[in-house]
């Protein structure tokens, strides 16, 4: 069993070290682009105008190739894990921002004008009641998002060997061994498939307030979009 | 008291929402604001809890500014109840009505037991208090929302429409309860409604206004039934105006005859002494005195009354606690064109004509019109159910 996992040395790590380093360098910039995504989304929910070219911008920022990127981004942080996780938190972006905006524009208007009349404040209106009401919108994003990126990790192979799993992968074909390639895909498919039911699960945790009927389909129709 | 001083609402576009409102609304009462949409009532609402901010005029709270203190010091004051309820989906029913309460800083054991007490004060069952609101009726949820906010036992109560998404028969339910609420509290109560039977119904004043932010008329409502003030007033009560006026007269002058009811065990002697009175039906009652229906006399035969062959009452009015309006519905719905009138625990307490209802209205008319010409204080008329 163990031969399984065997990994060349070169790779200078376990099996299980590559997943953990996967999981880390697929997750840390989803969690950047949610940190980012956040005040942005806001803007774009009380700024009206702005969420077009917003939209734009994200789009945009998605559709340039990760090579591009990290041509240019080596010259600022070298062959490093961060050259990798920058483009990836960008990306997440274009699903981030929409899922948050449509999530927090779903409030319904009488809740809004219900909180207010009761002495909310702006803030306190927005982390007690927009925030969580939108929770299962922008969880939906994150999902979307965690699971592009993980498969996006693998493209890091290509400087500096800070692809973890995609390394895997290269080691494959350059060794000639279909076991290193099953174990590098595999992995990375499963991978995925874990974090998406770890945000379900967070998702039923946090929203035990919906109505199992709807709970469901709780994705709503521009992140399908923009999951495409 | 709440004094509206020439208070006007324009927007940045031009709009006039409010057109130089003046209004004072008096203490532990409820006051109505009423008319078409666009008329400016809900902006009105809201500029008394600044949720919209007047352009010109001020609303004094007890002589004071209301701008004089912090904005939400302010709306912690003011319980507001809104259409749909409002209620914050993500919190159980409990921690709804606790909303006010925990931001006032009073402790979450103490918040939560008065939202226990609220609830059963607005009628709510206890087990509830976990339910979140998407397990709610809408009839159930509008409760709650009363209940939250009257959470922190405010003062004032601003309610914009709330009861104009439910069905009418829980619309009725939650009206009759406010109205019981309100007998025990006492809160000042700014109600918004576009319901003319709902403003008529609840407001102990009225103000109809008109589109473009007027005030058309500010009354009690049996005097906004007896003398609008102009047109637009006497339309938008509608057509049948005078009929729901009777809703303000007592039933209790009426002159109920007793002799044209038989026991369902009358002896011939009894049936035949009901019959000699002249009336054409005879009201046929169980051995407690309870309506069974109508029969004409020679129909009946003492010792074997067969009370699936009567003819059926209608609706009965309890005499003394409903209006003439109630008496005069039970009397057109009546097949023999004679109303029954109950009392309080449902025995029959007599019967009356249509003709002698009419009478009862025209008496009533002529002694109304003797003691209270337009201008005078109606605020006394005693409102009765209708």
């Amino acid at each position: 069993m163990s031969e399984l996992f065997d990994l060349p040395s070169d790779l200078q790590n376990s099996y299980f070290g590559l997943v953990g380093l996967h999981l880390r360098e697929a997750l840390i910039p989803v969690l950047a682009g949610l940190l980012v995504a956040l005040p942005v989304a806001q803007l774009c929910v009380r700024v009206r105008w702005l969420y077009a070219p917003v939209l734009w911008v994200t789009t945009v920022l998605y559709a340039i190739p990760s090579l591009a990127f990290f041509v240019i981004l080596i010259d600022y942080t070298g062959l490093s894990e961060l050259t990798v996780m920058i483009p990836l938190a960008v990306y997440s972006l274009v699903v981030l921002v929409p899922a948050i905006v449509d999530g927090v524009r779903s409030v319904p208007q009488e809740t809004l004008a219900a909180a207010t009349a009761m002495g909310f404040g702006p803030v306190r209106r927005y982390v007690q009641v927009q925030l969580p009401i939108a929770a299962p919108a922008i969880i939906a994003g994150l999902r979307v998002a965690s699971v592009s990126s993980v498969s996006l990790v693998s493209v890091g192979m290509l400087i500096g060997n800070e692809g973890a799993l995609g390394n895997l992968l290269n080691s494959g074909l350059i060794y000639n061994q279909p076991r290193l390639i099953w174990l590098s895909v595999v992995g990375t498919a499963v991978l995925a498939l874990l974090v998406d039911a770890a945000l379900i699960g967070l998702r039923v945790l946090l929203t035990p307030w919906m109505p199992r009927a709807t709970r469901r389909n709780a994705r709503p129709l521009a992140v399908k979009e923009a999951a495409r | 008291m709440i004094r509206i001083d020439s208070v006007t609402k324009r927007y940045p576009d031009g709009t006039v929402a409010v057109d130089r409102l003046s209004l004072d609304i008096p203490d532990r009462s409820i006051t109505v604001l009423v008319g078409p949409s666009g008329c400016g009532k809900t902006t009105t609402l809201r500029m008394i809890n600044r949720m919209v901010e007047p352009s010109e005029g001020t609303i004094l709270l007890d002589g004071v500014d209301s701008r004089q203190q912090p904005v939400n010091t302010l709306r912690r004051s003011m319980g507001y109840v809104i259409q749909n309820a409002g209620l914050f989906q993500h919190r159980t029913i409990l921690d709804n009505i606790a909303t006010v309460p925990r931001m006032l800083g009073w402790g979450k054991e103490k918040s939560r037991a008065r939202a226990r007490e609220l609830m059963e004060r607005v009628g709510l069952d206890g087990a509830l208090a976990k339910r979140y609101p998407y397990q709610l009726s809408g009839g159930q949820q509008q409760r709650v929302g009363v209940a939250r906010a009257l959470a922190a036992d405010p003062p004032v109560l601003l309610m914009d429409e709330p009861f104009s998404a439910v069905d009418p028969v829980v619309r009725k339910g939650l009206q009759d309860e406010l109205l019981r609420i309100q007998e025990e509290l006492g809160k000042t109560i700014v109600f918004v409604t576009h319901d003319i039977d709902e403003a008529v119904k609840l407001g102990t004043m009225v103000a109809v206004m008109r589109t473009g932010g007027k005030l058309a008329q500010f009354a009690p409502p049996a005097e906004l039934l007896s003398h609008p003030a102009d047109a637009f007033v006497e339309d938008f009560l509608g057509a049948d105006r005078g009929i729901r006026r009777l809703s303000f007269f007592p039933s209790a002058g009426l002159e109920l005859l007793a002799s044209p009811i038989v026991a369902v065990d009358a002896t011939a002697e009894q049936i035949a002494a009901a019959g000699a009175a002249g009336a054409p039906y005879l009201l046929v009652t169980d051995a407690d005195g309870k309506p069974l229906g109508w029969s004409e006399p020679r129909e009946l035969t003492a010792g074997e009354i067969k009370t699936d062959r009567l003819l059926s009452y209608g609706r009965p009015f309890v005499t003394g606690a409903d209006s003439l309006r109630a008496a005069l519905d039970c009397a057109v719905l009546s097949p023999t064109g004679w109303a029954v009138a109950v009392d309080a625990e449902g025995r029959a307490a007599g019967v009356v004509s249509q003709q002698v209802i009419g009478e009862a209205i025209r008496g009533a008319h002529a002694e109304r019109r003797a003691d209270a010409e337009p201008g005078a204080d109606g605020g006394e008329i005693q409102k009765v159910a209708p």
